[in-house]
């Protein structure tokens, strides 16, 4: 069974080779993106040297490790989810002798290998000679980086998922999915860092998983916040994988019973 | 250009027609719009909590800034929303049939492609400036509102023009590109004031892309920034002159254009 899914994380990694040209424009995408974060970071510290817990130094690597970790996290899961319903491929894929649901996170995490290799790593150098940038400087920082960067995709992926699935009740639902997307990267703290929104938004957002997509890594990632806080994060992370799991379970037993194929 | 106008109609209907099949998605689609104007007041009202200035610029002022970038985009958006042209026109071939239409082949795709519920972008964008005017008490003349529509066009017209010339590129070359998405972003840089980059990208956004022209500088005559007004009075040259480029390389990209394979 292990094997199977590793066999479809390498095809995806393979798929996604294959049109590697296509992601070259990626790249310059996230920079010009950096790049305009980066500026506006500059001029809105004018002097100040410290805004909400980040240093200007902190907060230059925090706009640049906060897209390279989107670059990971990031898929299209939902809506693939949401094309195979609508063209009805799906019938083909439910009657297959796999879960569903554990493919499509495969093929994301095959996805998001290509995207760390391809992209983040070649786009985290190219940064690191444009603008003033620093390392995390152990390596126990690098591991719990990576490790909440792993976490992470498990979140966002679930996230995915379960709007995804959504589709299977809505049959159209790309608005739904939109919005998702924009929410996810305000509320995940790829625009700002959480610690930037006043008190009462800071607490409404604890109770959201979406902090645990971006804010968490990024910050680790920066060494703005001592090794507790660190590990206080991740193991937050880990409540929050399990958390979501149920949703996604309940809906997609739901679901399968409900499924209406729309042409076939 | 009467016929543009009825054509306009009829697909305006058809347009209503099918985005009503699924009403749940459709109001998804505009909260989504809402909900991505709206992000960026959020980023900008956070951080002003921070910060009592940005350069030169006040909070509602950069507010204001950002209402005004939204109206053209809007508009924009609502006619030049042919993302996915090298793919549906190119790739598939449908440019072929554009060709055999009596419609200049331009006005016929942004025609079939447009997306009529981007305009409510324009109500959004005049509800946030009217409440940065407000806040900053501005007075305007009689003569500011024909000001501001020629504003918005010249605007809008910056747009269509760039996006015009890169969808272009795909009769030269039938491969994806990704430029489009590239240019998408770098939109994103005009909706602050240019003086919070560098020389060089403010060189870019002026006149290279000249994205600063959909945001700060006609903003700014609205905003009575007298620094900016030699600025903000190029607006409606560069739409004009923006847009002919653009229309130039559409006109001659599908001369050269050799047909679909298939």
């Amino acid at each position: 069974m292990g094997k199977m899914y590793a066999e479809l994380i390498r095809m995806r990694f393979l798929t996604m080779l294959a049109y590697r040209v296509n992601y070259y424009s990626g790249i310059i995408i996230y920079a010009i993106n950096i790049g305009a974060y980066y500026f506006l970071w500059g001029a809105i510290y004018g002097g100040q040297q410290q805004m909400a817990g980040l240093s200007a130094g902190q907060m230059t690597a925090y706009v640049a490790i906060a897209w390279m970790s989107r670059a990971f996290y990031f898929n299209n899961i939902d809506q693939e989810i949401a094309q195979e319903v609508r063209d009805g491929r799906v019938a083909i894929e439910m009657i297959r002798p796999y879960n569903y649901l554990s493919v499509k996170t495969a093929q994301a995490l095959g996805e998001g290998i290509f995207r760390m290799l391809f992209f983040a790593i070649p786009g985290m150098i190219l940064i690191s000679f444009l603008i003033p940038f620093h390392f995390p400087a152990s390596l126990q920082a690098w591991g719990l980086y990576l490790l909440s960067l792993l976490f992470a995709f498990v979140i966002n992926t679930e996230i995915n998922l379960l709007t995804g699935v959504i589709t299977f009740f809505l049959f159209r639902n790309e608005g739904m999915m939109r919005s998702k997307r924009v929410v996810v990267d305000l509320l995940s703290g790829l625009i700002l860092p959480i610690s930037f929104f006043p008190g009462w938004a800071q607490t409404v957002m604890g109770f959201l998983p979406f902090q645990a997509i971006n804010y968490y890594p990024s910050v680790i990632f920066t060494g703005a916040v001592s090794e507790a806080r660190a590990l206080q994060m991740i193991a937050l992370q880990i409540v929050w994988v399990l958390v979501i799991l149920i949703p996604i379970t309940v809906l997609w037993q739901q679901a399968r019973r409900k499924m209406i194929v729309q042409g076939g | 250009m009467k016929e543009i106008i009825g054509l306009f109609a009829q697909y305006l209907s058809q347009y209503f027609k099918t985005r009503f099949a699924y009403r749940a998605d459709f109001l998804g689609e505009m909260v989504s719009n809402l909900v991505s104007e709206l992000i960026n007041l959020v980023f900008i009202l956070v951080v002003f909590q921070h910060v009592p200035f940005l350069n030169e610029w006040n909070r509602d002022e950069i507010i204001f800034i950002y209402g005004f970038f939204l109206v053209p985009y809007a508009l924009f958006s609502m006619f030049f929303s042919f993302w996915d042209f090298n793919e549906r026109y190119i790739i598939k071939g449908e440019m072929d049939r554009i060709l055999t239409r009596p419609l200049h082949n331009l006005a016929q795709v942004c025609l079939e492609s447009i997306a009529p519920d981007r305009i409510f972008g324009v109500i959004t964008g005049l509800i946030i400036m009217g409440y940065a005017a407000v806040r900053l008490k501005l007075d305007f003349a009689w003569y500011d509102l024909p000001i501001f529509i020629g504003l918005v066009l010249s605007s809008a017209l910056i747009y269509g023009g760039v996006y015009t010339a890169i969808a272009a590129i795909s009769f030269f070359s039938d491969s994806r590109t990704g430029i489009a998405p590239m240019i998408y972003n770098i939109q994103n840089y005009g909706r602050y004031p240019v003086d919070v980059y560098n020389k060089l990208i403010r060189f870019v956004l002026t006149w290279i892309l000249p994205f600063a022209f959909v945001g700060v500088y006609p903003a700014a005559y609205l905003l009575g920034k007298k620094t900016l007004y030699g600025y903000a009075m190029l607006t409606p040259l560069m739409g004009i002159v923006f847009f002919g480029i653009g229309l130039a390389i559409w006109n001659w990209g599908v001369n050269k254009y050799q047909g679909a394979g298939s």
